[in-house]
C-alpha cells in the first residue's frame, strides 16, 4: 500500500522539487554574484515580500475590484453571447453568413483595441470590463450553436411526438441538451475575461491587481514586482481550477 | 432528376450571389450605414466615430505611406523571432513530456495550468532581463506561445498510432531519427494546430508588449495614435491589423488541413 501510494505521488513530487531546486540554485547564482542581484531578485527576498505586498498595497481589495470586473464582464458574455448563439441557431440562413465570422473574431487580437475603448468609455472599469466581454464573447456564441447542433435527433422527435410549441421544444429540449457544451463555452470565456481584465489593468494602469504589478515595477520595487507578478499567477491558476471542477461537475450533473 | 436540375440550375446561375452572400452584404452594408448616421449624428464627438469617408481616406493615406510598412515588418520580424524560440522551446518540451508517462505527470500540470494564466504581466520583469528594446518584445512572443505549443505537441505525442512507433523500434532507429522520422510526420497536424495557437498569443503578447514601451511597431503605431488623439488613423490601424492577423490565422489552420488532405 504505502508503495502504491510512494509511487502515485512520486511524480508530484519530483516536480514540485525541481521548481524548489531551481529556484534554490537561482538563489546561489545570485548570492555568488553570478547573475545580477538588480534584475533578479533573491527568491528568498520575494518569498519575503509577499506578506508585505499583502498587507501594504491593500490587495484584498485589489483582488476583490478584479473579481468584480471578471463576473461583470462573466454576466455580460453569458447573457449576449448564449442569446446570440441560440439566435444563429433558430435562423440558419444567418448561422451559415455569420459564423465564420465569430470564428474569425476569436482569433483576432482584439485587446488591441484597448486605446479606442479608452476613449470611447475612459480610463474606468468600464472599459475593462466591455474589453474582457468583447474577447471572450466568441467562444461562447460559438460553444451554444455547437451545442445546440448536437442535439440527438431522437430527442428533437421526441419532443414532437409530444406535440411540443416551439418554446416548449427549446426550453426542454435543445436547451438542456445543449447545457453542458454551453457552460464549456462560458468556462473559456471568462478564461479569456480573467486575461484580459489582468492585463488591461496592467496595460492602463487602473484597477485591481494587474494595476498592482504596473506600479511595483514602476517603484522598482523588485521582489514586490515579483511577489505580485507569483500572486496573480496563483490567483488565475485557482481560478482555472476551480471553474474546471465547476465545469465537471455541471457536465456530470447533466 | 427534378432534384438534379434544380442543382444544376442553383449553380450555374447564380454562382456568387448565394443567400448567403446576401445576408452578409446586406450585414455588412447596415453596419456601415448605422456607422455613417451615428457619425452625423453628432451623438459623439467628432474624432470618436469619424465617418466613413474620413476612415477611407485615413485608411488610404496608412497604405500608402511607408512608414506603416516599416512599423509592420519590425513587428512581423519580433513575432516570428518570438515563435521561432517559443515554438521550438514548445515542441522540445512537449516532445519530452509527450513521450514520459513520468515526466508528464511530474510537470504537465505546471504546463497545463500556467497556460492560461496573463501573460502580459511579465512584462516589467522582460523589461529587466532583456531591455526595452525589441528583446523584451520577443520574449514576450516567446513565452506567450510556448505553453499553446507544448500543450499540443504533448497531447499529440500521445495520439500517435503505437505501430507508428513499433515500426521505428523495429528498424532500430535511434531516438533522434525516432523524433525527425517518426513522431514529427505522424505530429503535423497537432503541431500545425499548436503553432496557429501560438501565433495567436505571439502576436496578441508582442503588439501589447509595444503598446507599452516600444518606438516601433503597430503596436506603437496604435498607442502612439491614441496619444495624438488621431481616431481615425487609429481604426485604420486596427481594420488593417484585424484583416492581417485573421487572414494570417487562416493561412496557418488552411495549410494544416492541406496537409490533411494529402495525407488521405
Amino acid at each position: 500500500m504505502a508503495s502504491a501510494g510512494a509511487r502515485r505521488f512520486l511524480p508530484s513530487v519530483v516536480g514540485f522539487s525541481s521548481i524548489v531546486l531551481i529556484l534554490a540554485v537561482v538563489e546561489i547564482l545570485i548570492r555568488v554574484g553570478l547573475i545580477n542581484r538588480f534584475i533578479v531578485p533573491l527568491p528568498s527576498d520575494v518569498a519575503k515580500s509577499f506578506g508585505r505586498v499583502i498587507v501594504e498595497e491593500d490587495i484584498l481589495h485589489r483582488f476583490l475590484l478584479t473579481g468584480w470586473e471578471c463576473l461583470a464582464a462573466g454576466i455580460l458574455l453569458t447573457v449576449f453571447g448564449v442569446a446570440i448563439g441560440v439566435l444563429l441557431h433558430q435562423m440558419p440562413l444567418f448561422r451559415r453568413a455569420c459564423e465564420t465570422w465569430v470564428a474569425a473574431m476569436a482569433s483576432a487580437p482584439l485587446v488591441l483595441a484597448y486605446p479606442l475603448f479608452l476613449v470611447l468609455f475612459g480610463r474606468s472599469a468600464l472599459t475593462i470590463i466591455m474589453l474582457a466581454f468583447i474577447a471572450g464573447l466568441a467562444p461562447v456564441i460559438l460553444k451554444t450553436i455547437e451545442g445546440l447542433s448536437a442535439t440527438r435527433p431522437v430527442l428533437i422527435d421526441v419532443g414532437r411526438s409530444f406535440n411540443l410549441t416551439p418554446a416548449q421544444q427549446f426550453w426542454k429540449i435543445y436547451f438542456p441538451s445543449a447545457l453542458p457544451t454551453i457552460f464549456v463555452g462560458i468556462r473559456l470565456g471568462l478564461i479569456f475575461a480573467l486575461i484580459n481584465v489582468v492585463g488591461v489593468e496592467f496595460l492602463i494602469n487602473f484597477g485591481g491587481l494587474g494595476h498592482l504589478i504596473n506600479e511595483l515595477a514602476e517603484r522598482y520595487d523588485l521582489p514586490g514586482t515579483y511577489a505580485a507578478i507569483c500572486f496573480v499567477v496563483l490567483v488565475s491558476v485557482v481560478f482555472f481550477m476551480a471553474t474546471e471542477r465547476a465545469e465537471r461537475w455541471l457536465t456530470s450533473a447533466a | 432528376m427534378a432534384d438534379i436540375g434544380r442543382l444544376t440550375r442553383a449553380h450555374g446561375a447564380t454562382p456568387w450571389l448565394t443567400p448567403v452572400t446576401l445576408v452578409r452584404v446586406v450585414i455588412v452594408l447596415s453596419v456601415l450605414v448605422v456607422w455613417q448616421i451615428l457619425a452625423v449624428s453628432g451623438w459623439f464627438y467628432g474624432d470618436v466615430v469619424p465617418t466613413l469617408r474620413i476612415v477611407a481616406v485615413a485608411l488610404f493615406k496608412l497604405l500608402s505611406g511607408g512608414d506603416f510598412y516599416w512599423n509592420l515588418w519590425a513587428t512581423i520580424e519580433e513575432v516570428a523571432i518570438g515563435l521561432a524560440i517559443g515554438g521550438i522551446a514548445g515542441i522540445v518540451a512537449g516532445l519530452v513530456v509527450g513521450a514520459n508517462k513520468f515526466l508528464a505527470k511530474a510537470f504537465e500540470p505546471y504546463l497545463y495550468y500556467l497556460g492560461p494564466t496573463p501573460k502580459i504581466i511579465f512584462f516589467p520583469v522582460m523589461i529587466m532581463w532583456f531591455g526595452t528594446g525589441y528583446g523584451s518584445k520577443i520574449a514576450m512572443g516567446a513565452v506567450s506561445c510556448f505553453f499553446p505549443i507544448a500543450l499540443n505537441v504533448a497531447a499529440g505525442m500521445r495520439q500517435i498510432d503505437q505501430v507508428l512507433i513499433r515500426v521505428g523500434q523495429s528498424f532500430r532507429a535511434n531516438p533522434w531519427q525516432m523524433a525527425l522520422k517518426i513522431y514529427l510526420p505522424a505530429m503535423r497536424h497537432p503541431i500545425i494546430n499548436g503553432v496557429r495557437l501560438g501565433l495567436g498569443v505571439a502576436l496578441i503578447g508582442t503588439l501589447l508588449a509595444e503598446t507599452k514601451i516600444s518606438n516601433r511597431g503597430i503596436g506603437f503605431m496604435v498607442i502612439d495614435a491614441y496619444t495624438k488623439f488621431d481616431m481615425p488613423r487609429m481604426y485604420a490601424i486596427l481594420i488593417v491589423l484585424f484583416v492581417l492577423a485573421i487572414g494570417a490565422n487562416t493561412l496557418v489552420a488552411r495549410l494544416g488541413g492541406l496537409d490533411d488532405i494529402k495525407q488521405k
